[in-house]
Formats: structure tokens, C-alpha cells, sequence
């Protein structure tokens, strides 16, 4: 049992100069053989390792990461969170996750830092007008609070924002979900870690997965740079290397990995208390606890490994950043990065079985992963433990490519991809 | 970030380009037989390779011709660029 975090083990460990503190998750060498091995350890193969731990009473568990935790997508987002998706398919699944996101700190006795303090997502033409109103009735008729907003009220929410109508590409309106905000990326990796570890999880990092082992229709175990592991069930969660590791089994998944951007200022006093998203010029802003200004760009159309990005890309977020902020026409940049992000066609995931017995991907989030961690985790690990999917992810699975039943969150959700 | 050899117009830099994605992929000759599981493969499955790619690409803003290009997608070095309908070279 880990010692609870609380106001009172901070002054404990005060009077030993935070020297003492327990690690908050081992460092074990990898075991002969596992019951399920997960590929990933980034949020979503986490939380997956957790959920198995605690709600399916798995015990001999052990997440591969080949670099570090939460050292991919997981510390390479915006950390935006929301739930407002079109089809009742998107909604029930990542309103599933903002209702985890809720409770998590308490849940895991790790603050996440979750912070609901809204995204507001603008409309800059005619169609943005039509495409967002229709999506908040959409929201509503699932439950979701969603509001659409005119341009006054956006102005309201968000002071800073440039109404002109003159601009370029004008704010014609808006939608607000209040419930949505952000949290601390890497925070939730480690809480998840810390919580998965002490229900007995290995989670074993610089451990590269360099090939798969299996039978004619099964899994037998994975070739690691630390030796053999022998398994029945594997997991994978790698994100834009989802592709090399099904190439491992001979499998071709309808992905294409592409690099995202994006990238902070220098801190500044408060100056935007919310999330703003304008998919028409592609420009996400919030300011983190720091008091940077985070920013997201786009995506580059090419595929590529690099976790780089073009100049380009870059450019054309802060002009459009400039125009809708002229207040941060004098901010300098501090940082910039690129993730490796697994886009499917229809822009929404894969959470699902695979041909061969024993072999699950949870992959193709896209520009858009971090949200779901929770619930990412939670229903991988239904579909894992129980060999079949939960009803939430029953719609996202593999055989939508073949069957034609496709998930079009491209455009719809309110976000570029 | 990158420069092409455009096999026409010559060294530009990517953003004048549109990547067109996975090359020599053929379009089936009897549409009309392909079973659902033969439509998705043509369709949406894609190698998405770490390392080297064939691939296609439009100069978008030149001179609006599609070509090949045989890439590392590890590092985004060009080992070769060729014209459609051409074999691409040994590399």
C-alpha cells in the first residue's frame, strides 16, 4: 500500500527536505510470462493497465514502453478536454471520459490539475454558423451542455478575443461547453502509473517491442531489446507507431501518422482563462498554470516519423493567432514540438479485436487522444479482459472499414484535423 | 521541413507541394467483383511505413504535376524522385 498523498504527508516530508518521498511506481525487471502485456506506456496504455488492475481483477500485468512514461502524444498535446462530438457514438464515448476526468485527482490520489474552465470552439463563416449550431442541438438531445453563442457573447466570455468583423476571417458566433477545460498531461501519466504500479502493474520502460511471436490465429508472446515475454493477450497502444507494430504481425491498419505541432510562449500574467479553438483558421489557445500561452497548430499532410514539423504550419496558426489576439502581437515563443499522431480516415479511433486471438489495438485517436485517456483506458480494458467490446466502443472497431459503418467525426466535431 | 526535386520545374521547397500519399497502389480493374474485404484494403488500409516510403506528390503551387518520390519517412530524406508511370529506381 503507497502512502496516501495529502496536506499532511507534504509537511512530513517537508522536515526531511522532500528527500524521502516513496517512489511512486517501481522499476522492475520483466517477468518470463504475462497475462496481458500492454505496448505503450503512455496515458491511454496506462489507465488500460489500471482499469485491468482494478475493475477485472487482473493481476499479472506489465506495460513495454520503449522510452519513457508518458514521454510520447502524452507530454506532446495541448491538454485540452471536451466532450461536444456530433454523432451519438462520439458523444457517448468521450462524455464517458470527461465523466472519469470528474473525479479522477479524488480517484487516483494524484491531482491532475483537471480544470473546467470551458472551451469555446468559433465559428468564422456561414457554414461554421450552421455546422456548430446543429452540433450543439446534437450535443443537447445526448445530454452534453453545449451553448451557442453570438458574437457579443463570445466577446463576453472571452475579452481578448478581436470581434471585428473586418478581419479576414470574422467571429461569427461560437459554442461554449463549460464542463470541458484541461489538465495536467503528464500528471495524468504518472497518476495512472502510480496507481496501476501499486496494484501490482510492472511497468517496464526502455523496453522496445521489436517483433510479435504468435501462431497461425493467436499471440504467443513479444521480442523486446530486455528478452522474451511470453503472453496470450497483448495490447497495443503506440499511437503514430501503431502501423510498425501491426506491420510485426503482418497486418495493415487504415492509419497514416503525421506530424502535429505545437508549441508556448514565455509566461505571462493571467490573460485567457479558457480554451479557444477556431478550426475555419486553425488556432487553439489556452494558457497553462505557468502563465504560457499554449498553442496548437496543425497537422503536416505527409506522413512521417520525425516528431518535427514544417515551418509552415506554424506560420499560419500565429497569423491566424494574431488576427483573432492582437494583444499578443509582442509574445515571444518559447518552445516548440511535434508529436506523432495515428489519423484513420474517419478521423475517429480504433478501440477493437483484431483478426488474430489475443491481439487488441487501441489506436488512430488522431489530433485528438488526450481528452479520452480515461475512457480510452477504461473501455480497452473492458474489450481486453472480456474479449469483446463494451457498447461504448462497439462502434469503434476495425470492421467499420469493411462494413462501410464509419464513425465521420472529420469536420464535425468542431476540430481541423 | 523540406526541399523536393520537382522532376519539372526542379529544387522547391515542400510547402509548394501536396503529399498525395501511398504510391503505386492500382485502382481494381473489375470493380464489380471486389468483395467488401477487397474495397477496405484498397480503400483505407495503408503500409504507413517508418522508413522508406513510396509516395506520391502534387507541386500544388507550380507547375500542378503529379510525380513519385521514394522517402524516408524516419528522417524525411529523398532518396529518389520519378515521374508517374515510370519504374521507380533501385535504391
Amino acid at each position: 500500500m503507497k502512502n496516501k498523498y495529502s496536506i499532511f504527508s507534504l509537511v512530513k516530508n517537508a522536515f526531511s527536505y522532500h528527500e524521502n518521498w516513496e517512489k511512486a511506481w517501481k522499476d522492475p525487471t520483466p517477468k518470463k510470462e504475462y497475462d496481458v502485456v500492454i505496448i505503450g506506456g503512455g496515458g491511454h496504455g496506462l489507465a488500460t493497465a489500471y482499469y485491468l488492475a482494478k475493475k477485472h481483477g487482473m493481476k499479472n500485468i506489465a506495460v513495454v514502453e520503449k522510452g519513457w512514461i508518458g514521454g510520447g502524444n502524452t507530454g506532446r498535446n495541448t491538454t485540452i478536454i471536451r466532450s461536444n462530438y456530433l454523432w451519438d457514438a462520439s458523444a457517448g464515448l468521450y462524455d464517458h471520459a470527461l465523466k472519469i476526468w470528474e473525479n479522477l485527482s479524488t480517484e487516483l490520489n494524484y491531482n491532475v490539475m483537471f480544470s473546467q474552465r470551458g472551451v469555446m470552439n468559433l465559428a468564422h463563416n456561414l457554414q461554421d454558423v450552421r455546422d456548430l449550431k446543429r452540433r450543439t442541438h446534437a450535443n443537447r438531445l445526448n445530454g452534453i451542455d453545449s451553448v451557442y453563442l453570438t458574437t457579443d457573447e463570445v466577446k463576453k466570455f472571452c475579452p481578448i478575443i478581436n470581434t471585428s468583423q473586418k478581419i479576414r476571417y470574422p467571429v461569427l458566433g461560437g459554442t461554449l461547453q463549460k464542463r470541458a477545460g484541461t489538465a495536467r498531461h503528464d500528471a495524468v501519466a504518472w497518476g495512472y502509473a502510480r496507481g496501476a504500479d501499486e496494484m501490482g502493474v510492472d511497468i517496464i520502460q526502455n523496453c522496445e517491442v521489436k517483433g510479435i511471436k504468435r501462431t497461425f490465429d493467436s499471440v504467443e508472446g513479444i521480442e523486446t531489446t530486455r528478452g522474451f515475454i511470453k503472453t496470450r493477450k497483448i495490447g497495443v497502444v503506440a499511437a503514430g507507431h501503431s502501423s510498425v507494430i501491426a506491420s510485426m504481425v503482418g497486418l495493415r491498419l487504415p492509419l497514416e501518422s503525421k506530424p502535429l505541432q505545437a508549441l508556448v510562449s514565455e509566461p505571462v500574467k493571467p490573460i485567457i482563462d479558457t480554451v479557444v479553438m477556431s478550426n475555419a483558421v486553425h488556432a487553439y489557445i489556452s494558457q497553462s498554470d505557468k502563465g504560457e500561452l499554449v498553442i496548437g497548430a496543425g497537422t503536416d499532410d505527409y506522413v512521417s516519423y520525425t516528431q518535427k514539423g514544417s515551418h509552415d504550419i506554424i506560420e499560419g496558426t500565429l497569423n491566424a493567432i494574431l488576427e483573432l489576439y492582437p494583444i499578443f502581437s509582442r509574445m515571444r515563443m518559447l518552445r516548440q514540438w511535434g508529436g506523432i499522431v495515428d489519423i484513420c480516415p474517419d478521423a475517429s479511433p480504433i478501440i477493437s479485436k483484431t483478426s488474430i486471438k489475443g491481439l487488441y489495438f487501441n489506436c488512430g485517436w488522431g489530433t485528438g487522444g488526450f481528452k479520452a485517456t480515461p475512457g480510452s483506458g477504461d473501455l480497452f480494458a473492458h474489450t481486453i479482459a472480456n474479449d469483446e467490446p463494451h457498447k461504448l466502443n462497439a462502434a469503434f472497431n476495425l470492421n467499420r472499414f469493411v462494413s462501410g459503418d464509419l464513425v465521420d467525426e472529420h469536420g464535425a466535431a468542431a476540430v481541423a484535423h | 521541413m523540406f526541399l523536393i526535386n520537382c522532376p519539372f520545374c526542379g529544387e522547391r521547397e515542400q510547402s509548394e507541394f501536396k503529399a498525395g500519399g501511398e504510391a503505386h497502389i492500382l485502382r481494381p480493374k473489375q470493380p464489380t467483383e471486389l468483395s467488401d474485404d477487397e474495397w477496405a484494403e484498397y480503400l483505407f488500409m495503408r503500409k504507413n511505413i517508418k522508413g522508406i516510403q513510396f509516395e506520391r506528390w502534387n507541386h500544388s503551387h507550380g507547375c500542378r504535376k503529379w510525380f513519385n518520390v521514394i522517402r524516408d519517412t524516419s528522417n524525411d530524406q529523398i532518396k529518389a524522385v520519378y515521374k508517374m508511370g515510370q519504374k521507380p529506381p533501385a535504391i
